[in-house]
């Protein structure tokens, strides 16, 4: 009960933090929007698919499952700006939840990944996608998922190292590996065997597969239950790991 | 009112290979009464901050105890959260909020309502003089408006007992001057205040009681009136030209009526006398007869820095 309130609270004030700055509005909007309309032309031909349609159904879950990990792994910016100003250690002296920091700050994060979804499927459907609405909430609920567990890990290791500097190279190297290894800009199909091999360790190639195959209308393909089941654990873990950091960060 | 016993605490810090250990604070005593200004006075890295921030729960100690208003620090810190309010030395307000939202947003973490939160906030903005900015940005305020703010903040759940760490420092004299009404305001609401400073002044004409603490120990405790008391006699300051400081150095050195000299930056001595009346004519003749330049001669009753002098051997002016 507490925490639902104590979450709620910093939900509210981060959400409305955000909402005040338009810059950020757009940039979350127009990003996106650029991807969608300036490189998804390049791939019917580039994919070898039949329609354009058919090139939006690999694309588009792909995109989606970008902008969740990049959209999570850089909001630990926003948190040391946080620490610096002191607003984390004032809120620390209370007796708010020390989870409901943590999870307040990053069900933001899911709700505006989720604006940024909703705008890319809508504009999307204007291609032609087609994709069944029970898939495509199963296929959120997957991309809130990883934005979880993205934001928390990168609020978790912003309060570990406590600085810009140390951020940035860590959530690139990160990020890098990741990405490359996921299939997500384009599936790993077209990879030489040993690639496939070495993608089968990344969580997020897993989670990429299951999205597809949603969008592909295959609810019953092992890979969406699999997919799911590897980023909620790994969503509980980041979440548990990173509320400690908040119970016990030293300034 | 707060009761510590042995509180301590190191840290590690790395610079390049080599790992040192700060003992921030080591073995920590106090006792501070309730309703009173207490002062906690002490050059910078003396380890107030630290002290500051293991009695508010944010740092766990390594060792020691203390009990917060009732409330055990380290069995039950969420009551001693809920009894206290802590305002840190470097700020805790956000540049994109306004002081009216950050005063609601930090009474409901206190688990405030929020029609409670409102009218509360709308009370601290008006006693703090801030109504007229409330709706404004933190960003917008002036350094004495925005640590106004943080005091309410601090003190917006109406706790029993307020830390605030160094309030005073970087502001202007008159906000100052400001900011220690502020001060005083709290003690007549029924609160007890913990500063830090490292003001002399400061500890002096607005502390009930301090306790002066260096290289992380407590070395002297009580109201500013009874520490310079216990220093007895006067301080003679004698202003001489900076070559000539070595010199009446070693002729001051042995005399039986000096208990004790200081040399000064600007040339000259600071002399620690049973009686100035009877000192200052030796004084002059011993100048005198060593054909020193004399500038100026001084007598005055011994200052918090002298004090400090005694207990840890410098001056806090210097450190
Ligand atoms: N988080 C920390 N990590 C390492 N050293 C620290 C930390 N906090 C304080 N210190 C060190 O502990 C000592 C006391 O610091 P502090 O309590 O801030 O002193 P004060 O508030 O009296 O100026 C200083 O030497 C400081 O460098
Ligand atoms: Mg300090």
């Amino acid at each position: 009960m507490k925490l639902a309130r104590d979450t709620w609270l910093i939900f509210q004030r981060q959400l409305h933090l955000l909402l005040r700055n338009p810059v950020w509005v757009f940039v979350g909007v127009f990003q996106p929007v650029m991807y969608l309309l300036l490189f998804a032309p390049l791939l019917k031909p580039a994919l070898g698919a039949a329609t354009q349609a058919e090139a939006y159904k690999i694309f588009v879950p792909g995109l989606l499952v970008l902008l969740a990990i990049f959209g999570g792994l850089f909001q630990g910016f926003g948190l040391i700006a946080e620490l610096r100003a002191g607003v984390i250690e004032r809120s620390r002296v209370t007796p708010v939840s020390r989870l409901a920091l943590l999870l307040g700050r990053s069900l933001r994060d899911v709700v505006s990944l989720m604006a940024q979804a909703v705008i890319i499927t809508l504009l999307a459907l204007l291609f032609d996608l087609r994709v069944f609405i029970g898939d495509l909430l199963l296929a959120y609920l997957m991309l809130a998922l990883i934005a979880l567990m993205t934001s928390a890990v990168s609020y978790g290791v912003a309060l570990k190292v406590k600085s810009e500097n140390a951020l940035a190279p860590l959530m690139n190297t990160v990020a890098q590996p990741v990405l490359l290894l996921s299939g997500i800009l384009l599936p790993l199909a077209f990879a030489p065997g040993w690639l496939q091999g070495v993608a089968r360790w990344n969580p997020f190639s897993w989670a990429v597969d299951g999205t597809r195959a949603l969008f592909s209308g295959d609810i019953g393909d092992d890979r969406v239950w699999q997919g799911l089941a590897i980023i909620t654990v790994l969503a509980a873990a980041g979440v548990y790991w990173a509320a400690r950091q908040f119970a016990r960060s030293v300034r | 009112m707060i009761e510590t016993r042995g509180l301590r605490k190191s840290f590690r810090s790395r610079a390049g290979r080599e790992t040192k250990t700060v003992e921030a604070v080591r073995g920590v005593d106090l006792d501070v009464p309730a309703g009173e200004i207490f002062g906690f006075l002490g050059p910078n890295g003396a380890g107030k901050t630290t002290t500051l921030r293991m009695l508010a729960t944010l740092i766990e100690p390594d060792g020691g105890e203390a009990t917060i208003a009732g409330a055990d620090l380290l069995k039950d810190p969420g009551g001693v959260r809920r009894r206290i309010g802590y305002v840190a030395q470097g700020g805790s307000t956000w540049d994109d909020s306004t002081g009216r939202e950050e005063l609601v947003l930090h009474a409901r973490m206190y688990g405030i309502g929020k029609a409670e939160a409102l009218r509360r906030a709308a009370r601290a903005l008006e006693a703090f003089q801030l109504t007229e900015f409330a709706d404004r940005k933190c960003k917008t305020y002036s350094g004495g408006q925005r640590r106004r703010v943080e005091i309410a903040l601090g003190i917006i759940h109406e706790p029993k007992i307020v830390f605030l760490d160094e309030p005073t420092t970087g502001l202007d004299p008159q906000s100052r001057a400001h900011m220690w009404d502020e001060i005083r305001r709290l003690r007549a609401d029924g609160m007890t205040v913990f500063i830090t400073t490292h003001y002399l002044d400061e500890a002096d004409a607005l502390c009930d009681r301090i306790a002066i603490m260096d290289h992380g120990e407590v070395v002297a405790e009580g109201t500013p009136t009874d520490l310079k008391r216990e220093i007895s006699g006067d301080v003679v300051q004698v202003g001489l030209d900076v070559t000539a400081t070595g010199e009446a150095e070693k002729l001051f050195d042995g005399e039986e009526y000096v208990n004790r000299l200081e040399p000064l930056d600007e040339g000259g001595l600071r002399l620690f006398v049973d009686e100035g009346a009877t000192a200052i004519p030796r004084i002059l003749r011993r100048v005198d007869a060593a054909g020193l330049d004399l500038r100026s001669i001084e007598l005055h009753r011994p200052s918090l820095d002298d004090v400090f002098l005694t207990k840890t051997g410098r001056s806090l002016r210097e450190s």
